[in-house]
């Protein structure tokens, strides 16, 4: 499996075949298993033993390890303030704790943002169908708590909202609102419509698309103008050039004043230590990406900082069956995302909130 | 000198009979239960609170946003005390200073049980961390919060002081402090509502109205327990606090009162009028939403003891009758918590912005933390208006002869 592969053979950066390697599955259960267990076999014992071997001796003084590297941590300063020097130690110290933590060979990405890219998404709402199967990528690729036993264990930062397919029907149209002295000043002739703000969202269907339900999935926007960098007290929360709004987990305070700002609810908290087991742990990392998180902690979608700023697409939008994600470089006017955006009808989420987002909905 | 003033502070409040040792002895108890909670929640996280990311403000916060009003309200013995020279108020003054500074050290206790990271608390100083100033509201609030307890301390402090020693206040290094008090007593509590009240993603709060009424109530709530304070220390103190003083007092929690409900009247009939779909965390508050009804029974009991106070209170007759005043103070003041707190800040995530609608159920760690941290609270000003009432009555008094002759 592409992301095992990359580990062990160390550096991220040029190993440009595996953009076009299995992302990882929608289906966990079977998909990944089954091309991992292959991947495995063929990329032979050496590296493999190597690679165990070295997390071994890992583990074996992680003890100490852990407790010193984490001692350095603590009193480290906001990643964007850093030097490249510090920015370098950072790294180490983190893919050092890591591997010992997980077992494994885990790199800590800090590839910068590079010149004249400005990253944009654009989701066709007419093709989703509903499947999810970008929530669970996503929780994969970007090593979120995914815990069963309580309630705060389990973060998914994409939400597909389902809503309803009304209607409106001819025998409920002279039910008046409101009733009374015979005037009757509104209808009741519908029945919920498009989206409404209000209900639950999370469904289980047995199989998707459902008959009368159509699906809005939503993130991070990746703003413009976002309000939740504004309200962050410390400013460990920011805009990256290349356009994602990013989170250092090592200089968050847990305030959460983020999370009130953000009109898109895209923030969740790290209520506890997150529940990560070790061989579901995805070793390719990035520090403002999906680098494991402590407790305590604000995050959300970063669009994939440790695929995106390596050539590679999102986990989401590579899994997508029906070809609904689209993801690009807005500053390019031949890319997909810009195309559309010229060609198509495309409109934001709540653009009344003048935030900007990133984040296009469109369709055909 | 200062090594006595503290010495003969410290002794004078250390010294009480079995009621004191009783019930501080009490409030010790909570504390260690508070202390004990806050250990799990730093080892486990906030998963034993009732917080989740949807509801992730709740009953920290909501007190939090409670108890700035209360350390405001202290400008209600101040204003009159200074700027109407009113006689029974500027004996106790100092009181109110010190309630000031016990409800400030409470709001920063509430900080540190609301963040998920305590220990990166340090991430927010100038200089070793970034303070992200003119644009974080938060930054605003820590530098208000911060400015007041200085203020409080220094402006209580000295009067206390120049007391002690038996010396003359400076007043021209006194008064310039004492006014620009009471202006930052009315900022404090308006950066906090600018603090919930500067976010369009949650339309329960989005509105301009929310800064004057969390003045009308905290002028409503502080004085509230200010009278319930004079009260019990007319009974168990040598001090004497004037009735001319608590009627004023009374007179102000009325009237401010009385705003209080016109401003939730109006909000009330602004957004069930048009009934929008930013209406609905009100909704939630009064009536309940998709079968959800957790904060219904305390809106309308806080309705019901805001408004059951005030009619009552208008009476100046009950106002001046302090058998009852006692307990139209405590009402009014349970109306307000609830309706300034779970009332406001719960049901402004009640619909998520993507119109999940959760309920949040504090847990128990959380009344615990509560009630801890209000205990704490608690020790605190009794410690303060122990040691402020010594000083006041002469008790406690510098006894060196170099006091008279310095000043």
């Amino acid at each position: 499996m592409a992301i095992n592969k990359k580990a062990s053979a160390g550096p991220v950066k040029d190993s440009a075949s595996e953009c076009v390697a299995q992302p990882a599955s929608a289906d966990p259960s079977k998909a990944v298993l089954k091309t991992s267990r292959r991947d495995f076999l063929r990329a032979g014992g050496m590296l493999s033993m190597s690679s165990l071997m070295g997390a071994g001796a890992l583990m074996a003084q992680s003890d100490d390890t852990k407790a010193t590297v984490e001692w350095a941590e603590h009193f480290q300063k906001n990643y964007r303030l850093m030097t490249q020097k510090e920015k370098n130690e950072a790294r180490l110290r983190l893919e050092k704790r890591y591997s010992a933590e997980y077992g494994k060979q885990v790199s800590v990405d800090t590839a910068d943002a590079q010149p004249g890219v400005l990253m944009g998404y654009a989701l066709n709402i007419r093709k989703c169908i509903g499947c999810r199967r970008c929530v669970h990528a996503c929780v994969e690729e970007n090593n979120q708590s995914r815990g069963k036993q309580r309630a705060g264990e389990k973060i998914e930062w994409i939400q597909v909202l389902r809503m309803e397919r009304g209607e409106f029907s001819a025998d409920k149209m002279n039910h008046g609102y409101p009733d009374g002295l015979g005037i009757q000043v509104g209808g009741n002739a519908y029945t919920p419509a498009g989206q409404i703000l209000e209900g639950q969202y999370h469904y289980e269907p047995e199989a998707v698309p459902e008959k009368d339900a159509t699906y809005m999935p939503i993130a991070c926007m990746q703003c413009e103008k976002p309000p939740c960098v504004k309200v962050c007290p410390v400013r460990t929360t920011y805009r990256e050039a290349d356009g994602p709004v990013v989170i250092d987990y090592n200089w968050c305070i847990g305030c959460r004043m983020c999370m009130g700002a953000c009109p898109y609810w895209a923030r969740r908290l790290n209520v506890t230590n997150p529940v990560l087991p070790k061989e579901e742990m995805n070793p390719v990392t990035h520090y403002l990406g999906n680098r494991p998180r402590m407790r305590g902690v604000v995050e959300k979608c970063h669009w994939c900082l440790q695929r995106t700023r390596q050539g590679r697409y999102p986990a989401c939008v590579e899994v997508c069956p029906v070809g609904a994600r689209k993801f690009g470089n807005l500053l390019d006017p031949e890319s997909e995302v810009s195309l559309i955006l010229a060609r198509k009808n495309v409109f934001r989420l709540k653009a009344e909130l003048n935030t900007f987002p990133k984040f296009f909905y469109f369709y055909d | 000198m200062l090594t006595s003033f503290v010495s003969d502070y410290m002794r004078y409040v250390l010294k009480g009979g079995t009621k004191f040792y009783a019930w501080m002895g009490s409030l010790a108890v909570l504390i260690v239960g508070m202390m004990y909670v806050f250990y799990l929640q730093n080892t486990d996280g906030l998963i034993v609170t009732g917080m989740t990311s949807q509801i992730h403000d709740g009953l920290y916060f909501a007190n939090l946003v409670f108890l700035v009003g209360v350390a405001a309200g202290a400008v209600t013995i101040v204003f009159p005390a200074y700027v109407y020279h009113h006689e029974g108020m500027h004996k106790v003054t100092v009181l109110g200073e010190m309630l000031a500074i016990a409800a400030v050290c409470m709001v920063m206790m509430f900080v540190f049980a609301h963040m998920g990271r305590p220990d990166r608390l340090w991430h927010m100083l100038p200089i070793i961390g970034i303070f992200n100033f003119p644009h974080s509201m938060l930054a605003w609030d820590v530098l208000v919060l911060n400015g007041y307890l200085i203020l409080n301390f220094i402006c209580g402090f000295y009067y206390l002081w120049v007391k002690y020693t038996g010396g003359k206040i400076n007043n021209r290094f006194f008064m310039p402090l004492v006014y620009v008090s009471i202006v930052w007593a009315l900022s404090i509590h308006t950066v906090t509502a600018f603090l919930i009240a500067t976010m369009p993603a949650r339309p329960m709060w989005f509105h301009s109205m929310m800064p004057i009424r969390f003045i009308v109530t905290a002028f409503a709530a502080g004085p509230a327990l200010i009278i319930l304070a004079f009260i019990v220390i007319r009974k168990n103190t040598k001090m004497w606090v004037d009735d001319s003083a608590i009627d004023l007092l009374a007179t102000i929690v009325t009237w401010c009162l009385g705003l209080a409900i016109f401003l939730t009247m109006s909000e009330i009939v602004v957004e069930l009028y048009a009934r929008t779909e930013h209406a609905n965390g009100l909704y939630y508050l009064m009536f309940g939403l998709h079968g959800l009804t957790n904060l219904v029974p305390w809106f309308w009991s806080s309705v019901i003891l805001m408004v059951g106070s005030f009619l009552l209170l208008i009476f100046p007759t009950i106002r001046r009758n302090y058998k009852l005043l006692p307990i139209l103070c405590f009402t009014t003041f349970a109306g307000i918590w609830i309706e300034k707190g779970m009332g406001l800040i719960v049901p402004g995530f009640i619909p998520s912005p993507i119109g999940e609608v959760s309920q949040y159920y504090p847990s128990f760690v959380e009344v615990i933390m509560t009630i801890g941290i209000w205990a704490c609270g608690f020790f605190i000003l009794t410690i303060l208006l122990k040691g402020a009432i010594g000083i006041l009555l002469g008790d406690i008094k510098y006894s060196g002869a170099k006091a008279v002759v310095t000043k």
